[in-house]
């Protein structure tokens, strides 16, 4: 099955209204590469523009590229559907087992449509696929538990992935993620809901499979080399040790580290939720993506005492990341380590995306503050650093016992619509914002990055790298060229913590034991041309570059640059809509 | 002196499965991209969060696994563990249900794949879970234990 290579594509076609599946092989699909390019090409071929997102006729798209499983961090999924946080398109991408499942079952891409009559979860076990009964899993909150009951019910220990959704992708939060092995996430755009609203509570796919390079020698000797930069080189050395939550301390002290909604890029409890901290106090185990050497997820021990059962204690493991820091930790004052665990862990059991809950609660905060709310709407009071009143809130954004948890669940910029607020209601492109205050670049790349997602363009990479700001057309060519080459990455799928591993070169070379012949410039032009198509199909979906709103608030606070420059976001914004909508 | 691959600190897995990719690559002129005819699985002990393991054989000196097999294609290899003439394979699945380990896996095209200590994955485990070493340092560090 899967050649995995340029002529051939397997797509795994399931329609959840007629309870059936087909299997088709392409051979059309090879400029597409895999993952992102694929997925571009195919939401185009099978999703109606005008479709709600949260009905029968939105689309899911998994697809994963040519380098799974034949190289190690080639170990990302890209899922691709109409997002009911947006309304326009929703790429979200995770790892786990998700990717080489998919690639020993032997397939290129999955895609999902229709709607379930009454809760089901998939079953691909490689050639076949199976619709079981979920009625009796509908209903169970926790991600986690339907996990492990999916796991002890189904067989494929060791080869198989567990997409499921918790409570908040039944009840249709927007931005409600896909959970996989417990600690790997399609976080963000809100692909849980559309799991939600097909009625689809799980995937399991199970895959089994082989297949031979062309060149034996020459597979071994790329491989060879892959693995020698991942493991000794530098290019990985900062996801090994502290983890993405490194960037702790150092973006505080840039005054980069979104704080108290943005009331400040400073948080003054930095010590105690920094990335040492959490390591040295917490960090209980490291576990790694398939395929992945680094073993990036950390996770936390969790030590919990019953105060009214002397000697009774629970112990939960809690992966943490740099995001979840900011968006549970700082961006809500909580400069409590266990604090912000326990806010993680009640993400992760309802199925939510951290940073949109995270930024969805620090609007309610300051809107309450400001009383453009009142605490009738929040039914408890929210306050800055106060962890017990947010965990509270995560359960009412779950139930929604009200109308203004409805509204919640629906995403800032809707709610701001709604109450007011909006020039502190951090989203960009309707998608909440990342933790980075790092200066005009980080905003402009949430803004253009066809994601809305930092790690679109890395603007806020920029902003740090630079000491001067350049002019504003070569900022935008720079975010541009950055996220065409991330089009690259994103369909071979490679994880972007291997960017240092995958360059242009060993990119070319190691397509060549399959007898691929594809240059650097030949790579960098597939990259421009998904980079052109993905526009393209945001644009019919509706995307409006020159109609982005851009809430106020970052220009109040001080950036490690002085405060923001309205006119120059302008002017970038002005370039980005001449030179590169009109293609 | 023939070798053998030994767990070294399985406790430090995390499950990446790099060993069990190795294992597919492990022949020069027909390396496998992916796991089908892989050894050693790594897994997680149920869900991650208690972590991961790998399942591998433990080269036993009395394998069950030879002793059940209608063929032979399973023979008793000196240092422990056994030999696969994968030619004399029937595809019966017998060894499958003599390993009380598991460590025994099925093939899609009916032949069986288990670890036969070559060491080739050792050196691609990045956290030093496994090792290889050489038969009698394995039988010297018993005695030592036993001393």
């Amino acid at each position: 099955m899967n050649s995995g290579f340029a002529d051939r594509k397997y797509i795994l076609n399931i329609d959840l209204s007629s309870y059936s599946y087909s299997v088709e092989e392409r051979d059309d699909l090879s400029e597409q590469i895999g993952g992102t390019g694929l997925a571009v090409e195919l939401m185009k071929e099978n999703l109606k523009p005008s479709a709600d997102p949260l009905s029968e006729e939105n689309v899911i798209v998994f697809a994963i590229g040519p380098f799974t499983p034949a190289y190690p961090l080639a170990s990302k999924t890209v899922a691709m559907f109409k997002s009911p946080l947006t309304g326009n398109l929703g790429e979200s991408h995770a790892g786990g087992r998700s990717a080489t499942s998919i690639a020993n079952a032997g397939y290129d891409a999955i895609v999902i449509r229709g709607r379930s009559e009454k809760p089901v979860y998939i079953v691909v076990d490689n050639e076949r696929v199976h619709f079981r009964d979920a009625r009796v899993l509908w209903g169970i909150e926790d991600s986690l538990i339907t996990g492990r009951i999916i796991a002890e019910r189904e067989k494929g220990r060791g080869i198989r992935s567990i997409m499921r959704i918790g409570g908040a992708g039944e009840r249709l939060v927007r931005f409600a993620g896909v959970m996989t092995e417990t600690y790997r996430h399609f976080g963000r755009l809100g692909l849980g809901a559309v799991f939600g609203s097909k009625k689809l509570k799980a995937i399991v796919i199970i895959g089994r499979g082989s297949r031979e390079p062309l060149d034996a020698k020459k597979y071994r000797e790329v491989y060879d080399e892959i693995f020698r930069i991942a493991t000794t080189s530098d290019a990985m050395k900062k996801y090994h040790l502290i983890g993405t939550p490194v960037n702790v301390a150092p973006l505080n002290e840039l005054r980069a580290l979104p704080t108290r909604n943005l009331e400040s890029g400073f948080f003054e409890m930095t010590e105690e939720i920094s990335g040492e901290a959490f390591a040295e106090n917490n960090l209980a185990r490291r576990i790694a993506c398939n395929h992945c050497p680094t073993a990036c997820i950390h996770i936390a021990a969790l030590k919990e005492v019953y105060e009214d059962e002397p000697y009774f204690f629970k112990t939960i493991m809690i992966s943490y990341d740099y995001e979840l820091i900011y968006s549970l930790g700082s961006m809500l004052g909580v400069g409590e380590r266990d604090g912000i665990l326990k806010l993680i862990h009640r993400v992760e059991t309802y199925g939510l995306d951290a940073m949109s809950t995270g930024v969805v609660l620090s609007w309610a905060t300051e809107a309450l503050k400001k009383r453009v709310i009142t605490e009738k709407d929040t039914i408890i009071p929210l306050d800055f650093g106060d962890y017990k009143g947010y965990l509270k809130a995560i359960d009412y954004i779950y139930l929604q016992p009200n109308e203004f948890y409805r509204n919640l669940a629906l995403g800032v910029e809707k709610a701001a619509e709604i109450y007011g607020g909006e020039e502190y209601a951090l989203s960009f492109g309707g998608n909440e914002m990342a933790g980075y205050h790092t200066g005009e670049a980080a905003y402009i790349g949430y803004l253009i990055g066809l994601r809305h997602s930092h790690l679109d363009n890395a603007g806020y990479s920029i902003d740090q790298k630079l000491r001067e700001r350049l002019p504003p057309e070569e900022l935008i060519d720079l975010l541009v060229k950055e996220e065409i080459w991330r089009q690259i990455l994103s369909s071979l799928v490679v994880c972007f913590f291997a960017r240092g591993v995958y360059t242009p070169e060993v990119v070319s070379k190691a397509f060549e034991p399959f007898g691929v012949e594809i240059s650097e410039e030949e790579l960098i032009k597939r990259g421009e041309r998904i980079y052109r198509e993905k526009l393209k199909l945001k644009t019919n979906l509706g995307y409006r570059a020159d109609k982005l709103r851009i809430p106020e608030k970052i220009f109040n606070i001080e950036s490690f640059r002085g405060k923001l420059n309205k006119n120059y976001i302008s002017e970038a914004l002005s370039y980005y809509r001449r030179k590169y909508l009109s293609i | 002196m023939a070798g053998l691959l030994t767990i070294k600190d399985i406790e430090k897995c995390v499950g990446c499965g790099l060993c069990m990719y190795a294992c597919a690559r492990r022949k020069v002129r027909k390396p496998f991209i992916g796991h089908d005819h892989s050894g050693i699985l790594a897994v997680s002990l149920s869900g991650f969060e208690r972590g991961a393991t790998i399942i591998v054989c433990k080269a036993c000196p009395d394998p069950p696994c030879s002793q059940v097999c209608p063929t032979s294609a399973l023979i008793p290899r000196k240092g422990g563990g056994v030999v696969y003439r994968e030619k004399l394979c029937t595809g019966c699945d017998n060894c499958i249900e003599a390993c009380t380990i598991g460590a025994i896996f099925k093939r899609r095209d009916g032949k069986v794949a288990l670890c036969i200590h070559c060491g080739y994955c050792a050196s691609y485990c990045p956290h030093g879970v496994i090792e290889y070493i050489s038969t009698k340092q394995k039988v010297s560090e018993k005695q030592e234990v036993i001393k």
